[in-house]
Formats: structure tokens, sequence, C-alpha cells
């Protein structure tokens, strides 16, 4: 082929793709913005009303940022592959185990192998046997979908449920208290400030982790699984390695989750892997909206700032908050931040918002729900 | 003709219950040629691309792509072979547009898709070529365009452009014109046209005139079992021919 032609028509169609970018992106800058706000504000409202002698606020805001981490890896599996894990909580568990387990036989003697008070080797069990038990139980669960996916993830982590209230030297059902947080260097995790910088910094790094993984080749793949996976195996990609190492990936994230919520409340018990946790780890991604990057932590606060003013009002918030989430699953499409997104795009219609946020998982990642909003948007050539 | 198969089954068979959708099928198709496979409804057709691309594992027989062995491969083990297939119900990735529909494609093309830094989206390694495949089957202007919110007609066309991005030995068509209107199915027969040659087709299609245009040679599916297996003069001459398919025409 002529080659002068070829870069011409090159370099035309990179203008192209350049003006359609701009005119894509125009609506989901406010969203963005939105974004970075309640990130800001997650960072330093606590900080603030901590150094004014709240504390309460720092640990509300601790322990928020530590489910965020845990819902964007959720995201990756249920936003990203659109398989719904429903036994993430068993990763929290692993990872607080990794914690509580070497502290223990480090204070009363026994097992020196894992034995050790060191942040490092927490964090590092943690991220490995949760990274382990996610290589055993996704090969197997991977090769299910739909509810029989969710079943099969429920199970296993009930095993573990199981598990862990029959490690009787570990307190059983009653749990164990943690004696001494994680050692780390520079950083004295028994300083709250401390603790929460660590973990809104970690916050950061999965949230970026996650962006790097949805524009490269591997998050692209996902995404096109999810879309329709026949048609991508007819492609010649063996679409169960990739979801697998995507399980992974998501659940060592959770783990290290866990660890640091081990490093929270000082206390592990078996309830931490309880499949409701697991159900509210589910809430947090759809409620935040699953299509989007930010939308776990979005949802997670939600979750967390309801939890905390409905229970104020009522012993029965319960109730109030199940109506409010029924309502957002119906009404709000692709969650809260799905939302936003929408209330800022009027005149590129929904898909836009959906597939060009800056912030959105993936383009043109709009599941299931969102697929219907579609056929109303304007078309944009 | 002493050309080496390109595609080559022997004996193959796929029964459904007691019903069998292919019997005993053997075919031949020559590297560069386009292979029209014709037959009535329910003839087994798509049965025997759904055999052939892998998707559907046959009760006996071999099938062989460039001499070698494929009957127990998967769907994406023979992709990666360099065998292309075309749905005959539409099958691309509606939530994406059209050109990360074509890159999808030539990102498998270009090996593990491992690579967990850098973005896809601007990678000039997969874009170049998703953009030539664009421009060569009519596509450019649609790139940014949802696979959504295309036409029927350009939906089949993006197919095609998926199967091209792979840069196959062979395409396996599966009626590439079903449910086009007129103007749609010319542009189609254009496009394949322009392949011929370049890109061994197996092709299957309901429509004469396409089929006698485009086809080298023509197989006739007949309950399962071929019939007939010629020239487009010759099958037109084949009285068993004229008899179970072209005569209720």
């Amino acid at each position: 082929m002529d080659n002068a032609l070829n870069r011409s028509e090159q370099s035309k169609l990179a203008h192209h793709k350049c003006r359609s970018f701009y005119r894509r992106h125009r609506g989901s800058v406010l969203p963005g913005m939105i974004n970075l706000l309640v990130l800001v504000a997650l960072g330093a409202l606590p900080v603030i009303a901590y150094l004014d002698g709240q504390i309460f606020w720092l640990d509300v805001a601790t322990r928020l940022v530590i489910l965020a981490i845990a819902a964007v890896s959720l995201n990756l599996v249920l936003g990203f592959c659109g398989l719904a894990s429903f036994g993430h909580a068993a990763f929290i568990g692993i990872g607080a185990y990794a914690v509580g387990i070497p502290v223990y036989h480090e204070t009363y003697g026994g097992f020196e192998m894992i034995a050790g008070y060191s942040g490092w080797w927490h964090l590092a069990l943690a991220i490995a046997v949760s990274a382990l038990f996610a290589l055993v139980t996704g090969a197997i669960s991977l090769r299910t979908r739909g509810v029989h996916f969710i079943m099969i993830t429920m199970a296993f982590s009930q095993m573990m449920y199981y598990t862990l209230v029959s490690l009787q030297e570990y307190g059983a059902d009653d749990g164990l208290s943690i004696d001494l947080r994680s050692e780390l260097p520079l950083l004295n995790l028994d300083d709250p400030l401390h603790l929460f910088g660590l973990c809104f910094a970690s916050l950061l790094g999965a949230l970026l982790l996650s962006w790097t993984l949805v524009r490269s080749r591997f998050g692209k793949v996902l995404v096109a699984a999810r879309s329709n996976e026949p048609r991508l195996k007819s492609l010649g990609v063996e679409t169960y390695r990739y979801q697998l190492v995507a399980y992974v990936i998501s659940g060592a994230m959770c783990g290290y989750a866990g660890a640091l919520m081990a490093n929270f409340t000082v206390f592990i018990s078996p309830s931490m892997v309880e499949w409701s946790r697991s159900g509210e780890l589910i809430f947090m991604v759809v409620f935040g909206g699953s299509a989007y990057l930010f939308g776990p932590v979005i949802g997670t606060a939600a979750f967390i700032l309801l939890e905390y003013f409905l229970s104020r009002f009522t012993v029965y918030w319960h109730l109030p908050f199940g109506i409010l989430l029924i309502l957002v699953v119906l009404f709000l499409r692709g969650g809260v931040s799905g939302s936003i997104a929408r209330l800022f795009s009027k005149r590129s219609a929904v898909s836009n918002s959906v597939s060009v946020n800056s912030t959105s998982v993936a383009e043109g990642s709009a599941p299931a729900i969102q697929g219907s909003s579609q056929a109303r948007g304007e078309d944009t050539p | 003709m002493s050309a080496e198969c390109m595609l080559e089954t022997r004996s193959l068979c796929k029964r459904f219950g007691g019903v069998s959708a292919t019997d005993d099928v053997s075919l031949c198709i020559y590297a560069g040629e386009v292979h029209a496979l014709i037959g009535p409804n329910g003839a087994g057709k798509t049965t025997l691309i759904s055999q052939l691309s892998g998707l559907l594992r046959s009760d006996s027989g071999k099938i062989f792509f460039s001499g070698e062995d494929v009957s127990r491969k998967s769907a994406a083990a023979l992709a990666q072979l360099g065998l292309a297939r075309s749905f005959q119900i539409t099958s691309v990735f509606q939530e994406l547009t059209v050109i990360e529909n074509v890159a999808i494609a030539v990102q498998v093309t270009l090996g593990s898709s491992f690579r967990f830094l850098g973005n896809a989206a601007k990678d000039p390694a997969i874009l170049g070529p998703a953009t030539e495949v664009l421009k060569r089957t009519g596509l450019a202007d649609k790139s940014s365009v949802l696979a959504s919110r295309i036409s029927h007609g350009e939906r089949r066309q993006l197919e095609i452009a998926m199967a091209l991005a792979t840069e196959p030995k062979m395409l396996l068509l599966d009626e590439p014109m079903a449910g086009m209107g007129q103007a749609e199915s010319n542009d189609m027969i254009t496009l394949l046209a322009s392949l011929k040659g370049d890109k061994t087709m197996l092709l299957v299609e309901h429509d004469m005139d396409t089929v006698f245009t485009l086809a080298d040679r023509i197989s006739v599916l007949v309950y399962g079992r071929v019939i007939a297996t010629g020239s487009p003069e010759e099958i037109r001459a084949n009285r068993e021919v004229q008899q179970a398919y072209l005569g209720d025409d």
C-alpha cells in the first residue's frame, strides 16, 4: 500500500479521534471533579475533626476507607468482569487472621514459623494467602456463571467461615483480641492518624491499580468478555485465564484490606466472614455504580454514613436503609456515580457518560441496566 | 486439482438425539478458493460450521486445518491457528464502539493480552491495523459509534471486519447476508468479492445469485449429507441438486 497516503489517512484519523475524544469527555469533567472532591473530603475532613478533638469521625472514616478498598477490589470482578462474587468477605477474614495469628504466636509462643509483629510480614501473608485462596476457589468457581457463580463463591466463603469457627486456639466464634498492631517503619499504627493515613494511601493505591488495569490490554479483554464472552472466545481468547487472574488480583487486594481491618478493630472473629458481609460489599459496589472506577468509594461512603445517621433516628434503621437501597437500584441507573455522570452530561446522552466518563470502569462499560437506556441516547458519529 | 486442502473433513458426524445434523461429511476446501456451502433449511449447515470452528464437538470423524488434525481443538485454539468465523446471528460487542470491537480482535492477534500497563486504547500497534481494517470494510466513519447503534448491515460488516482483523488464513462465513436489504447485500457482496483470492473462504449462504457470483466451488448439503461438490456450472446441471434444492427455489 501507498505509505504516504496511509500516513495522511492515519493523521486524519488521529485528528478525528482527538476531536471526538474531547467531545466525548466534555460532559464528564464535572463528575471527575466531584470524585476528586469526595476523595479530598474523605482524606481531609476526618483529620481536621480529629485535630479538633472529635476522635469519632476519624474512626468512621478509617473503617469507611478500609471497606472502600474491599469494595474497589470486589468491583474488579463485579464491575470489570460482570461476575457477582458473593464471597469476598472471606478475603477480609483471611487478611485479618494473617495479622491476628502471627501476633498471637509471637506473644504467646508456638508456630514460630509464622509468628511475628512485622507489618511487612502481615501484609505479605495476607496478600499471599488471599491470592492462593482466590486461585483455588476461582479456578473452580469460574467454570460456572450467573447464579451458580454466586452460590459457589458464597459456599467457599462459608467454608472459610466454619473453618475459622473451628479454630479453638484463636477463640473460635468468640474471636481473638490482637494485643499489638502491625509494626511498620516510620508509622505507629496505634496513632489513629497514622493508621488512617496508611489506609487512605492504600485506597489511592487500589484506585490507581484498578485504573491501570482497566486501560491495559488485560482490562480490555475482561470488559469484552463481559460484553460477549462466546464472541471473544471465537476470536481466540481463553477468557477463563484472564478472569482467573482478575479474581486473584481482586482477592489479594481484598485480603490486604482485611489486614488493615485487623489493625483497625484490633479484634478478629469469624463474623468478619459472615455471608451478610459479602452482601454488604456487593451493596456498596452496586449502590455507588459498578460501571465506574470510583463508584465503590462513593457507595461505601453512602453506605457507612447512611448506616450511621439512620441508626441515630431509629433502632429499626435497617428498614429505611433497605428501602433506600431498593430505590437506588431501581431508579438510579448505574448507581450514584451513574446518576452524577448523567446529571452533568445532559447533551451527550447516557451512553457517553457511561462509556467515556474519565472514571468509568471501561469504555462502553454499561452493564445490562444501562444497556436499555443507551438506545435513547443520541448518535455521536 | 492437486492443490492442497486448507481445510479438510473426513467422515464428520454430529447427532442431536436421533437426528443426524451432519452425516459422514467429507469436504476439501482448497487454499485460496471461495467455497460455498448451500442446502435447504435444516440441512446442517450451521452445525457443520460450528463443528469446523470448534464450538461443537463432533461425534466422529476428523477435521484437518493446514494439514494439522484439529478435531479436538477449542474454538479459541482454532482461532489462534488462523480460522476465523462470523456468526449467522450477529455477535459483536454491543457495549463497545466499532473501533473498540475491531481493536480487541487486533489485540488478540498480537499475542497474549497479559499486559497490565499502558493504555490499550492509544496503542499504535492496535490502532493502526484496526483503522486499516475499518477502512477496508467501509466502516471508518462509524469508528466511534457504539456497536449497538449501527445498522444491521453495518453490524454484519463489523463481523467481517473483526474476522479480518485477526488476520486469518481462512474465513468461515455463516450467512453474512442474513436479514439484509438489497443495498446492504450488494455492499457485502462487493466486500467479499474484494477479499476473493486473498482469503480462503467457506461461505454458507441462501441467496443463489450471491453464491453463483462469488463461489469457485459449491458443496450441497441435504439432511446432513453432502450430495454434490463442484463448480457452479456442475452444480447447476446436477439433477440431484435440482431436485433437492434448486427445484424448490
